[in-house]
């Protein structure tokens, strides 16, 4: 007798691929959207935007707009200010010396970028809030508009809030080892300056709030497309001073947020003021327009680095400096620094030097407020280390595969730590590289590359090998930073009267699957069959409070809670039994539902005796034993302030070096997302994740001009990937659980976005090589950059 | 400025309707908020994304782009219709499969501009799929699995 780990056992439905429930009535039409769902008498708001990146308000004129048909309320940011508790500050006490500007949910005296809400008015239809939008007049004066980071941070400036004394939201610097010394020793020293373009996340379905308040009650319920219910109750209930307890968040589908969606808008929140005050439901959509210039936006980078490398391959010492310009305000109340912050400490973190520094400066913008966007960080931080990396390969003679065994970390060298201080463990760069080159027939790829050459045509090999945070701690930034984001997650797992499993989670399910990965583990956990078994997600009524879907966490933190209450609601049904059935529960097991005797398939009490038992005969249970049948647990890294993951990516292109545009013929990824639960499910994020980061790398751009007008705000200007210009996409996994956990998931979300970045400018770069001294340093790779390159423009 | 109506009289998923609404109504707005055919959503509403697309008289359009009142008389079809109808069950059930969608937000107009594709009944790489499916937009699959499940869709219906 003794515990088999579910997910040791034969069949296990961990490790296992199954179709998504909720995909069943998405291609039906039946997925239900926060849009699809109006209340009785419902009302919609529009917004009166900013029409300049930094401006004085002098004066509002509301009256012909609250005369309007339909209208019932137009509200300025200044009243809006007065129903709420205070402005949002977008710091952590983690990020020393950090300043921001506290900041109100619209624009009160001042507007500080072009799409920041200044009016809110509230109609019977969207069309009527949008046509009286147009009769509010408002009065503006010009101020100095400060749009480009470089000059942002120099001395003669214009400030953007005079309050903090000049634009610099926060300067970080760290490192190890002797890295002047490495340096001067080093037999190459290498220097580049690369260039990351603005993006933004354009998830398709746009952002969107449905407020009810029900003044008898004074209970406030918002559906919302959110990744982070439980986050968003909480800064709505400090927000407006509604009692949190009070207050419920319903995520119905997500239609698509990477990231977007665990943040907090001004719009939305003046959405559900609006509610409270009129005592009706008020509904906001942002239109694909005014998402471009309200959704956050994300990267922007000038990152400076240098490496020194010995003749026979080996990195000696790296240095970075980051200049991050982000928006107008630090977004709270996960700010505007995480991605700075990032790229100091995960570049070139595969690698075993022992020399680095990092610097980071972020500087405020009169543009969108910049901040978490999936894989904060990691492409540009992984985007310059391997390009470096490559370049070493050239200077040194080796190849790119070569000069990366030569430097990763060995995968018996854990724990170690990495030159910005991280500690990793359970990594397996090695294993992914050998699997990689496997994969993409490497060495025949490069006989064809040569062959082609021949023929004038120029393809490039890219490789980007990368370290990936998941799964933050609470000792890392959010608890320990003071910010009321939980880095902690519960699931519930409870046994129903008919034999059912309902698992009720504080992650959520964006389309991930984490709702199925969920019933997978609670079904291998407890030992039914997964039809019994039914994930509640989105609703913090319904579920324990956590932290959400974000930072790549859902499985690897909200799979470990449901493991854990599983197997307690396991141990539970095994010790009822135990006592119904006079045998040591120790004897017993449970398979296909049933409770059966350890070792035997046939069932002596089915799940859904105790089940009818522990509700409703409970007289044949001794009085001392009253069934609890509902079990939670909450879990959090206690060691690691990350679990991170590795892996590597390939990537063949061919670029046409007259007109510069780059045709991506093939893409491979090997990653170590440590257990797996549903094979085909990851695969899919890694892929998912690859072209949203081959967006940013090669397409995705939110332009500026000097005057701080976003350029390109439309899906029309603003490229993103569509089906012809990708890939397929080959997958490969290593599998090392990660030590963190009983259950072993790491986090998988975004480390295809992490590395592919990278992985395209290497292969690009390869693909020009010979035929120019220049490089391709900057993202996105537009067909300008390509020829400028290759210096024919 | 008082709203100008129009009465507006189709045929949408089978079923003859007749709606006075106002003139600036989009064919997409209008079966979803008139009609509450949710199925079809709004991504872009310039015409973009793909993710509103419905059939007007067999032909797949963008139905944040066509006007209520421009389907006058029409045969429309949506993706509750077509779901209904049975026409794409296969092409659903690999979706299923294959996981051919994530957020499932642009998957009704991806099923509608995959099911004009399948229609044509004629062998096509992957290359053609993914050129004729480039005008819907899809955020999280990076497509790969959305070409695998059209494509082993029209191998099976070209074994017949």
């Amino acid at each position: 007798m003794g515990f088999i780990h579910p997910y040791e056992r034969p069949n296990s439905y961990i490790g296992r691929t199954l179709p998504r429930s909720r995909a069943m009535r998405a291609v039906a039409g039946r997925g239900r959207y926060t849009d699809d769902i109006t209340l009785p008498r419902t009302l919609h708001a529009a917004f009166v935007r900013s029409p300049y990146a930094h401006a004085k308000i002098l004066n509002i004129e509301t009256a012909a707009a609250k005369a309007a048909d339909g209208v019932k309320l137009v509200m300025t940011g200044a009243e809006l200010a007065e129903m709420c508790t205070g402005p949002w500050v977008g710091t952590l006490t983690v990020f020393d010396k950090m300043k921001a500007e506290p900041q109100y949910p619209m624009a009160v005296d001042r507007a500080c970028w072009h799409g920041e809400a200044v009016v809110m008015v509230v109609a019977e239809t969207r069309a009527q809030a949008e046509d009286a939008g147009e009769l509010v007049t408002i009065d503006y004066e010009e101020l100095p508009v400060v749009i480009r980071k470089e000059k942002a941070i120099l001395p003669d400036s214009p400030v953007i809030h005079p309050n903090l004394g000049d634009n610099i939201a926060w300067e970080k610097t760290l490192g190890t080892g002797d890295v002047d010394k490495a340096f001067a020793e080093a037999d190459h020293v290498l220097e580049e300056t690369f260039e990351f373009g603005r993006h933004t996340a354009v998830s398709l379905e746009p952002r969107i709030v449905l407020a009810d308040y029900d003044p008898g009650t004074e209970h406030l319920t918002i559906h919302t497309s959110s990744q982070c219910p439980h986050m968003i109750e909480t800064v709505f209930a400090r927000t407006l001073g509604v009692p949190e307890h009070k207050v419920r968040i319903i995520a119905p589908d997500v239609g698509g947020s990477f990231g977007l969606k665990i943040h907090t808008f001004g719009d939305e929140v003046a959405a559900t003021a609006a509610a409270i005050k009129l005592a009706r439901p008020v509904k906001f959509v942002a239109d694909r327009l005014e998402s471009f210039v309200s959704d956050i936006h994300a990267r922007e980078n000038r990152v400076h680095a240098k490496i020194g490398v010995m003749n026979d391959g080996t990195l000696v010492a790296a240095e970075i400096d980051d200049l991050s310009g982000v928006g107008a305000y630090s977004q709270f109340p996960r700010t505007s620094v995480f991605e700075a912050n990032q790229i100091l400490h995960i570049t070139f973190g595969p690698y075993k030097h022992k020399n680095y520094r990092a610097k980071a400066t972020v500087a405020y913008l009169n543009a969108v407020p910049t901040s978490q966007y999936r894989a904060v960080g990691h492409p540009i931080g992984i985007t310059v280390a391997e390009h470096m990396m490559d370049w070493a390969a050239d200077v040194t003679g080796l190849d790119p595969f070569d000069i990366r065994r030569k430097n990763v970390m060995e995968d018996d060298s854990y724990p170690q730590i990495i030159g910005s201080g991280l500690p990793m463990k359970d990594l397996s760069h090695q294993a992914c590289l050998e699997k990689l080159f496997g994969l993409m027939n490497y060495e025949e790829l490069r006989a064809e590359q040569a062959e082609f050459r021949k023929k004038g045509i120029y393809r490039g090999i890219g490789l980007a090998s990368f370290i990936k945070g998941t799964a933050p701690s609470p000792v890392g930034f959010y608890g320990a930073g003071g910010a009321r984001i939980a880095a902690q997650d519960a699931t519930t797992v409870k046994l129903e009267p008919a034999g059912g499993v309902i698992v009720a989670l504080g992650v959520t399910d964006q389309g991930q699957g984490v709702d199925t990965v969920m019933e997978q583990i609670a079904a291998a956990a407890i030992g039914c069959s997964m039809d019994m078994v039914r994930a509640i997600s989105g609703d913090t009524d319904a579920t324990p409070y956590g932290g959400g879907t974000y930072a790549s966490r859902a499985t690897a933190i909200g799979g470990e809670a449901t493991y854990q209450a599983a197997l307690d609601l396991r141990r539970e049904i095994l010790h009822m039994a135990g006592i119904l059935l006079q045998t040591d529960a120790e004897e017993l097991d449970i398979v296909d539902g049933n409770v059966v005797d350890f070792g035997s398939t046939e069932a002596r009490i089915p799940l859904s005796e105790i089940g009818r038992i522990g509700h409703f005969q409970l007289g044949e249970l001794p009085n001392d034993y009253q069934p609890i049948l509902s079990h939670t647990r909450r879990y959090r890294l206690q060691d690691s302030p990350y679990i991170y993951t590795n892996g590597i990516h390939g990537a063949y292109v061919e670029v046409d070096v007259d007109t510069g545009w780059i045709k991506h013929l093939k893409h491979w990824v090997v990653e170590d997302c440590g257990r797996i639960i549903n094979p085909q499910l990851a695969d899919e994020q890694i892929r998912g994740g690859c072209v949203q980061g081959l967006g940013g790398a090669l397409y995705e751009h939110c332009i500026y001009d000097d005057a701080g007008q976003l350029q390109n705000g439309t899906m029309a200007d603003y490229v993103t990937p569509m089906a012809y210009e990708m890939p397929d996409i080959e997958v490969g996994h290593v599998e090392t659980p990660t030590s963190e956990s009983e259950l072993g998931a790491k986090g998988a979300g975004e480390s295809g976005t992490g590395a592919a970045p990278g992985v395209m400018m290497n292969a690009v770069n390869d693909a020009i090589k010979g035929l120019t001294s220049g490089r391709v340093t900057e993202q996105p790779i537009a067909p300008e950059v390509v020829l400028k390159a290759l210096g024919k423009i | 400025m008082s709203e100008e109506m129009v009465t507006v009289n189709m045929t949408v998923n089978g079923e003859n309707v007749t709606k006075t609404i106002p003139v600036r109504t989009h064919l997409v707005d209008f079966v979803r908020t008139e009609l509450g055919f949710t199925g079809s959503h709004l991504g872009c509403e310039h015409g973009v994304c793909g993710a509103c697309s419905v059939r007007v008289d067999g032909d797949v359009v963008r139905g944040c782009l066509m006007l209520a009142a421009q389907a006058e008389g029409s045969e429309v079809v949506t993706i509750e219709g077509i779901s209904d109808s049975g026409e794409i069950s296969d092409l659903q059930d690999k979706f299923v499969e294959r996981n051919a969608l994530q957020c499932g937000f642009c998957t009704p107009g991806m099923l509608m501009t995959a099911a004009e594709l399948l229609a044509q009944k004629t062998e096509m790489s992957r290359e053609d799929i993914r050129e004729f499916m480039s005008g819907n937009y899809c955020r999280c699959t990076g497509y790969h699995a959305i070409v695998d499940a059209i494509e082993s869709v029209n191998n099976s219906r070209l074994k017949g």
